[in-house]
C-alpha cells in the first residue's frame, strides 16, 4: 500500500518545505515589535495545533469507519493519527510555555484556549493508553474505535463548558491576542509554515501506516514459517 | 417491552448481589468520607470559605468514589464468565448498559447522601434551603457521569491495567459535568435566582443525553468478543 516511490517524494517535498519555512520564520519574517526574537515561537506554536485537532478527527473518522466496516485500513489510520497527533499536541503544550514565560512572565494559565488543548492531550493520552493495554489487538481495534468517537463527540462539548466557565471567572486579559493586526509578511511566513506543519503531519503519518503494515505482515510471516522454524 | 425487562433484571441482579455484601456501598462511602477528610487538612475551610470550597469538595469526593463503584461494576462480571454469558445473550447490549448504568447510578446517589450528610455536619452547613434545586443538580451530575462512568468501566475490564484505566480514559471525558455540577451547585447553595445557573444544569442535562445514548449505541462493540 505504501508506494515507495511515492513516500519518498513527500518526503523530500516535506523536508523542502521546512527548509522554506524556517528561511521564512527566522530570515524573512520582520522582528516583532514588543516581543523581540522570542516572538517567532508563534510559527511553530500555532501551526502545530491544527495538525493535532486534525488528528483528533482522522481518529473520529477511521473509528466509525472501523466499527461500521471493519476496514483495517481505516483501523490502522486512526492509530496513526493517534500517535502522531499526539506528538504534535505535545508540541503545542510545551512550545506555549515557552514562548508564554519571557513574553508574559508566566509558564501556564488557566484559560479557556490552554485548558481545552490540555484535555484534548488528556484525550489523546486516553486513546492511546487503551490501544497499548487491552490484551488482544483486534479488541485493541473496536475498543479503542469506541473511546475515540466518544472522546470526539466530548471535544465540542468540553471546549464550551471550559469557555463557559473562563467567561463565569474571567481572568485579567494578557496583552493583545496575536490576531490583532498582523503584518502581511509575518502572515505569510505563518501560512508557510502552517502548510509544512500540515505536510509534515501527512508525511509521518503515512511512516507510521506503513509500520503498521510491515508488522502485520512479520507477524504472517513468523505465523506461516513458525512449523518450519520448528522442525529446524 | 424485552428491553425495559432486561434493564429490569440486570439492575436488580446488581442490587441484590450488592445488598448480600454491600461491600461497594461500604468501600465508596469509607473512601469519599476519607477524602473529604483529607481536604480539612488541605484546606481548613471556616465558614464563608467554606461554601466557596464545598461544590468543589463535593464533586471531588464524587469523582473518586465514583471510580471505584465502575471498576467493581465490571470487574465482578470477569468472574464466572459472565461478561461472555452477557455477550453471547440474545438480547439488545444497550439494555445491559443501561441496566448497569443505572446500578451504577443508584449506588453513587446513596454514597452521595452519606458524604452530604457528613459535609454538612462537619461544616456546619445546611442543606435543606436549597435542598430541591440541589438535589436536581446533584441527580443530572451524577447521571451525566455514570453514563461515561459505566462504559468506560467496561471497556477498562478489558485492559491489562483495569483500575488504573478508568480514570485516565473517564475524568478527560467528563470533565463538562464536574464543571456544570460544580457552578450549579455553587450558584444552588448560594441562594441565587435558578437563572443565573440554568445554563449549567442545561449542560448536565445535554451531556447525560449525548452520552446516554452514544453509549446504548457503542455498548454492543464493547460487550463483543
Amino acid at each position: 500500500m505504501t508506494n515507495r516511490i511515492s513516500t519518498t517524494a513527500h518526503g523530500i517535498l516535506t523536508l523542502t518545505w521546512i527548509l522554506v519555512a524556517l528561511y521564512m520564520i527566522f530570515l524573512y519574517a520582520p522582528q516583532e515589535a514588543t516581543m523581540g526574537e522570542v516572538q517567532r515561537i508563534f510559527y511553530i506554536h500555532v501551526p502545530s495545533a491544527w495538525p493535532a485537532f486534525l488528528a483528533y478527527f482522522i481518529v473520529f473518522l477511521g473509528s466509525v469507519r472501523y466499527l461500521w466496516r471493519r476496514s483495517q485500513p481505516a483501523d490502522d489510520l486512526a492509530h496513526a493519527a493517534g500517535e502522531v497527533g499526539f506528538v504534535f499536541c505535545t508540541c503545542v503544550l510545551v512550545t506555549g510555555p515557552l514562548w508564554a514565560k519571557p513574553v508574559w512572565g508566566i509558564w501556564w494559565t488557566w484559560d479557556a484556549r490552554l485548558t481545552s488543548t490540555f484535555v484534548l492531550w488528556l484525550l489523546f493520552i486516553a486513546y492511546l493508553m487503551l490501544r497499548s493495554y487491552v490484551f488482544n489487538p483486534g479488541r485493541a481495534a473496536v475498543l479503542g474505535a469506541v473511546v475515540g468517537i466518544l472522546g470526539f463527540v466530548d471535544v465540542p462539548i468540553v471546549y464550551m463548558s471550559i469557555r463557559w466557565w473562563r467567561t463565569q471567572h474571567p481572568q485579567p486579559v494578557i496583552a493583545g491576542g496575536e490576531g490583532s493586526g498582523i503584518d502581511p509578511q509575518m502572515k505569510l511566513a505563518l501560512l508557510v509554515s502552517w502548510g509544512a506543519y500540515l505536510c509534515l503531519f501527512s508525511y509521518l503519518v503515512r511512516l507510521r501506516l506503513g509500520l503498521a503494515n510491515a508488522r502485520r505482515e512479520l507477524t504472517m510471516l513468523r505465523r506461516e514459517f513458525a512449523p518450519r522454524l520448528a522442525k529446524e | 417491552m424485552q428491553t425495559l425487562r432486561i434493564v429490569w433484571t440486570i439492575f436488580a441482579k446488581d442490587m441484590r448481589v450488592e445488598w448480600r455484601h454491600r461491600e461497594t456501598l461500604a468501600s465508596m462511602c469509607v473512601f469519599s468520607l476519607l477524602v473529604v477528610f483529607l481536604f480539612n487538612f488541605a484546606f481548613e475551610p471556616t465558614g464563608e470559605e467554606s461554601l466557596r470550597l464545598l461544590p468543589g469538595l463535593l464533586w471531588i469526593a464524587f469523582a473518586f468514589s465514583g471510580v471505584l463503584g465502575f471498576n467493581r461494576s465490571f470487574a465482578a462480571e470477569r468472574e464466572n464468565a459472565c461478561l461472555e454469558a452477557m455477550a453471547i445473550s440474545p438480547v439488545d447490549p444497550g439494555a445491559i448498559y443501561l441496566g448497569k448504568m443505572l446500578a451504577n447510578l443508584v449506588f453513587l446517589a446513596i454514597t452521595e447522601a452519606f458524604v452530604i450528610f457528613t459535609a454538612s455536619v462537619w461544616y456546619n452547613f445546611s442543606f435543606l434551603p436549597s435542598l430541591g434545586r440541589f438535589g436536581l443538580i446533584t441527580f443530572l451530575g451524577t447521571l451525566g457521569y455514570a453514563t461515561v462512568g459505566t462504559i468506560f468501566g467496561a471497556v477498562s475490564a478489558n485492559t491489562r491495567m483495569r483500575e488504573v484505566m478508568l480514570p485516565v480514559l473517564q475524568f478527560p471525558v467528563a470533565v463538562p459535568v464536574f464543571i456544570g455540577a460544580i457552578e450549579a451547585t455553587t450558584g444552588a447553595l448560594r441562594g441565587e435566582p435558578f437563572s443565573t445557573y440554568a445554563s449549567w444544569v442545561n449542560l448536565l442535562a445535554g451531556f447525560s443525553i449525548v452520552f446516554l445514548v452514544l453509549s446504548y449505541l457503542l455498548f454492543e462493540y464493547v460487550l463483543e468478543e
